[in-house]
């Protein structure tokens, strides 16, 4: 399903520093993010993951130094976290249209939008549901539709699947590949198996500061299941990578 | 709560007063049972019902006016930090003035009539209203700020879809207790200078050993606190509708 893209860009990262409580979290990172991929950053916790989403989706209680470009230069990111943020208050239609309303541009066109894609993702029945009557599967599906209803080409996803159950997980990210297909994404994860199945890219974090390692040897198309040959090797090549890591810090 | 429960409780309730005017062999100009009240309510209710719109007037309002003030401080506190840095050792200074202590000044102020009994009513409720509001919107998770932030949110919008809905159940328990509260500041404002008021009513009988009088207005005073707050609580409920009451210890089932 083609949700509209404002132009997937490329992202470069130049030599980013990043001090936090007096140790450097990035010390001249450098990295570049394909457009119209998915890149999914792999790494354990606290090893500056979100720290690097919130660079890129200019947060600004984050200092650093160092240069980011995005090209085509783009002001505006979708971002998804774990916590679906969804606004008890609001149904989930009302949910979904969140950035409109904010922006205060909500019309006939993108409540239909909205519509249209609660319906592509299965929640039509439940369109005037608070939040708080869904399941955490179907609230991280609304969570995606929110970030898609925003039509950016640069998507920022922060472990947006790693509260859900095994199968809830799996779907998710069948439809999240599907839906963002052509978009630049960027997901933050620390299943590897999850990187494996989204990623048309995969970097490494790891150490402090964070060194970052592109992965080689990804072929076919995403998501790729898990029945792929190779997805096995794959899988425990990095499982042993982390693990290395995981001891290094320990 | 249910109708048969507010039942069984009042009679329970005047059961038990009964009681004790018979226990204690209290003379009813101590403390007259709920019979010679109620006929006491009965045979003075033109007066009665006059006193009591003055009362209800100066709490009504003053709750209006003090709930509007002390929730745009909070706005204001949380729209500017210069403000807030400023305001709120203010605010907490302020709570070490027993209000109380400031009727007469009111008075002596704003005369008589119901200003000086609205003003000690505001007075009392501000701290509560603004510190619960304040506070509330304090709450605001920074992932949804940051969520608004990337979305491009106008900081109105942010207020209205995002922190002031925040904010709503601490700032209702808030106006809970600014419901419970404000009968007294009306009621005080009422005993140090007034000439109309269930407040002033119960002063005068009291001067003239009309007990059950004095007791009449009590318990007309009380139903209408109770009343308030019963419609204060039931507004607050219903416009915090994605919460529901949980219990947090379950009752054991046999």
């Amino acid at each position: 399903m083609n949700t509209g893209n404002s132009g997937a860009p490329a992202i470069h990262l130049d030599n980013i520093c990043v001090e936090f409580a007096g140790r450097f979290l990035f010390d001249k990172l450098s990295l570049d993010i394909s457009a119209g991929k998915c890149t999914c950053i792999l790494g354990p916790s606290g090893c500056g993951k979100s720290t690097l989403l919130g660079l890129i989706s200019g947060n600004p209680g984050i200092h650093y130094r160092g240069t980011i470009s995005i090209f085509p230069t783009t002001q505006s990111v979708g971002w998804m976290s774990q916590s679906d943020l969804l606004l008890p208050w609001l149904n989930l239609h009302e949910n979904v249209m969140l950035g409109a309303r904010l922006r205060g541009e909500v019309n006939e066109k993108i409540q239909d939008k909205a519509k249209e894609l609660l319906e592509y993702a299965g929640l039509t029945a439940y369109r005037k549901s608070l939040p708080v009557t869904l399941s955490g599967g179907m609230r991280q599906r609304g969570a995606l539709l929110r970030t898609l209803m925003e039509e950016r080409g640069l998507l920022l996803m922060d472990e947006p699947f790693s509260a859900l159950d095994a199968l809830t997980r799996l779907k998710l990210q069948d439809l999240t590949a599907e839906m963002t297909r052509g978009k630049t994404v960027l997901l933050v994860t620390h299943d590897p198996l999850e990187a494996l199945r989204l990623g048309d890219e995969i970097v490494v974090f790891s150490g402090t500061p964070a060194t970052a390692e592109k992965i080689d040897g990804l072929h076919g198309e995403v998501p790729r299941q898990l029945s792929d040959p190779g997805m096995a090797s794959l899988h425990s090549g990095l499982l042993a990578k982390l693990m290395n890591e995981q001891h290094e810090t320990l | 709560m249910k109708l048969y429960r507010i039942f069984i409780l009042t009679v329970a309730l005047l059961m038990s007063w009964q009681l004790v005017v018979i226990l204690s062999g209290a003379p009813p100009y101590i403390l007259p049972g709920p019979f010679p009240v109620a006929l006491a309510i009965i045979d003075h209710w033109p007066e009665l019902w006059n006193h009591l719109q003055t009362t209800f007037i100066e709490i009504v309002l003053g709750l209006l006016i003090g709930t509007v003030l002390g929730s745009s401080n909070a706005l204001l506190m949380t729209l500017s930090p210069l403000l807030k840095r400023w305001m709120l050792p203010v605010l907490v200074i302020s709570q070490a003035i027993p209000v109380f202590a400031l009727a007469p000044v009111l008075v002596l102020w704003l005369g008589y009539g119901l200003a000086s009994k609205i003003a000690m009513a505001v007075l009392i409720i501000f701290f509560p209203v603004t510190s619960s509001f304040y506070h509330g919107m304090q709450r605001t998770d920074p992932d949804l700020l940051e969520l608004g932030r990337v979305m491009g949110a106008t900081t109105p919008a942010l207020l209205r879809y995002i922190i002031i809905p925040t904010a709503l159940p601490a700032f209702g328990s808030g106006l809970r207790v600014a419901a419970a509260v404000a009968p007294i500041g009306a009621v005080v404002g009422e005993w140090v200078g007034s000439s109309s008021g269930l407040g002033f009513y119960m002063l005068h009988a009291n001067a003239r050993m009309q007990i059950d009088n004095m007791f009449a207005a009590l318990a007309v005073l009380a139903m209408v606190s109770v009343t308030l707050y019963f419609a204060i609580d039931a507004t607050i409920t219903r416009l915090i509708f994605w919460e529901t009451p949980k219990d947090l210890i379950h009752e054991k089932t046999h």
